[in-house]
């Protein structure tokens, strides 16, 4: 093994582990925020930084070949169907009356007329 | 000449993602073109609709090389949160503007604000989108607007 393989070795294992220290950070997010749209946050870390790096060292770790290929068009298409499935679960949320808790001096925005009537919960019940 | 583009790309994408260079699994991957083609020619005779990409191709590589960083800072920032003892979260819920002409354009404006950590868009409503932070500051809507900006740089301006 010479210099520059040894390179690429220790530079994808740590790319590895990085993003495996993000999956996990993601987990433990997940864990400790209070409510759902907090715990949304937290694992959108594990889709993006934990995927990105988890790939990045992957591809070094197969160099210039097929598998490289697939690993990058997997990528693409993770970082295309990710955002919109969160987004479809967050909408789905608000569709369903679940608002989120506003921190101290913020009201937020008032949701359309369309959601206003499922979002009170004396109505639906 | 439309149908031959497509042939090739489909035909690469087999080739790329099977690996596999023998006489029938090129065969099979040869066949199952040709058998999307029909498809798509079939459907084609129904309904002439087509997605057309609007876009700077180099605006867009760059627009796309700025995303990367921003992700950087905001896993970070929100690492730090989950990290932090404390657990400093803020949440609101806003709505920010967009400048988009076209569907695509939204669309990737709409997925870089959910694909950047600490930022989810809930909802979209004309001519704007409902955010949702975890950890809101003052400079977060400043940040959004320049965002809105970069995407709208990378659309051609269509004129219909």
């Amino acid at each position: 093994m010479n210099f520059l393989d040894a390179a690429v070795e220790i530079i994808s294992w740590a790319l590895m582990l990085a993003g495996s220290f993000f999956v996990i950070v993601g987990a433990v997010g997940a864990l400790r925020f209070p409510d759902f749209w907090a715990r949304m946050h937290a694992v959108s870390i594990t889709d993006s930084a934990g995927v990105l790096l988890l790939f990045a060292g992957m591809c070094m770790q197969t160099g210039f070949t097929l598998v490289t290929v697939k690993l990058i068009i997997i990528g693409v298409f993770l970082f295309i169907t990710g955002p919109t499935a969160t987004h479809a679960i967050a909408n789905a949320a608000l569709v369903s009356g679940l608002r989120p808790k506003e921190a101290k001096g913020f009201t937020g925005v008032e949701p359309e007329p369309l959601t206003k009537s499922d979002a009170d919960p004396a109505s639906s019940e | 000449m439309r149908t031959i583009g497509t042939i090739i790309a489909f035909l690469g994408l087999w080739l790329l993602l099977s690996g596999i260079y023998k006489s029938l699994t090129v065969g099979l991957g040869v066949f199952s073109t040709l058998f999307v083609i029909f498809i798509l020619n079939r459907m084609n005779s129904i309904d002439g609709d087509r997605v057309e990409v609007h876009l700077k191709p180099l605006e867009f590589l760059k627009y796309q090389g700025w995303l990367l960083g921003e992700i950087a800072k905001s896993n970070w920032a929100v690492t730090r949160i989950i990290l932090a003892p404390s657990m400093p979260i803020k949440q609101h819920m806003f709505s920010v503007p967009y400048t988009q002409n076209s569907d695509l354009g939204q669309v990737i404006f709409a997925n870089s604000i959910t694909l950047t950590p600490g930022t989810v868009s809930v909802e979209t409503e004309p001519g704007q989108f409902l955010v949702h932070a975890v950890a809101y500051s003052a400079d977060d809507k400043d940040a959004i607007a320049d965002m809105d900006r970069r995407v709208t740089a990378c659309e051609k301006v269509i004129t219909a």
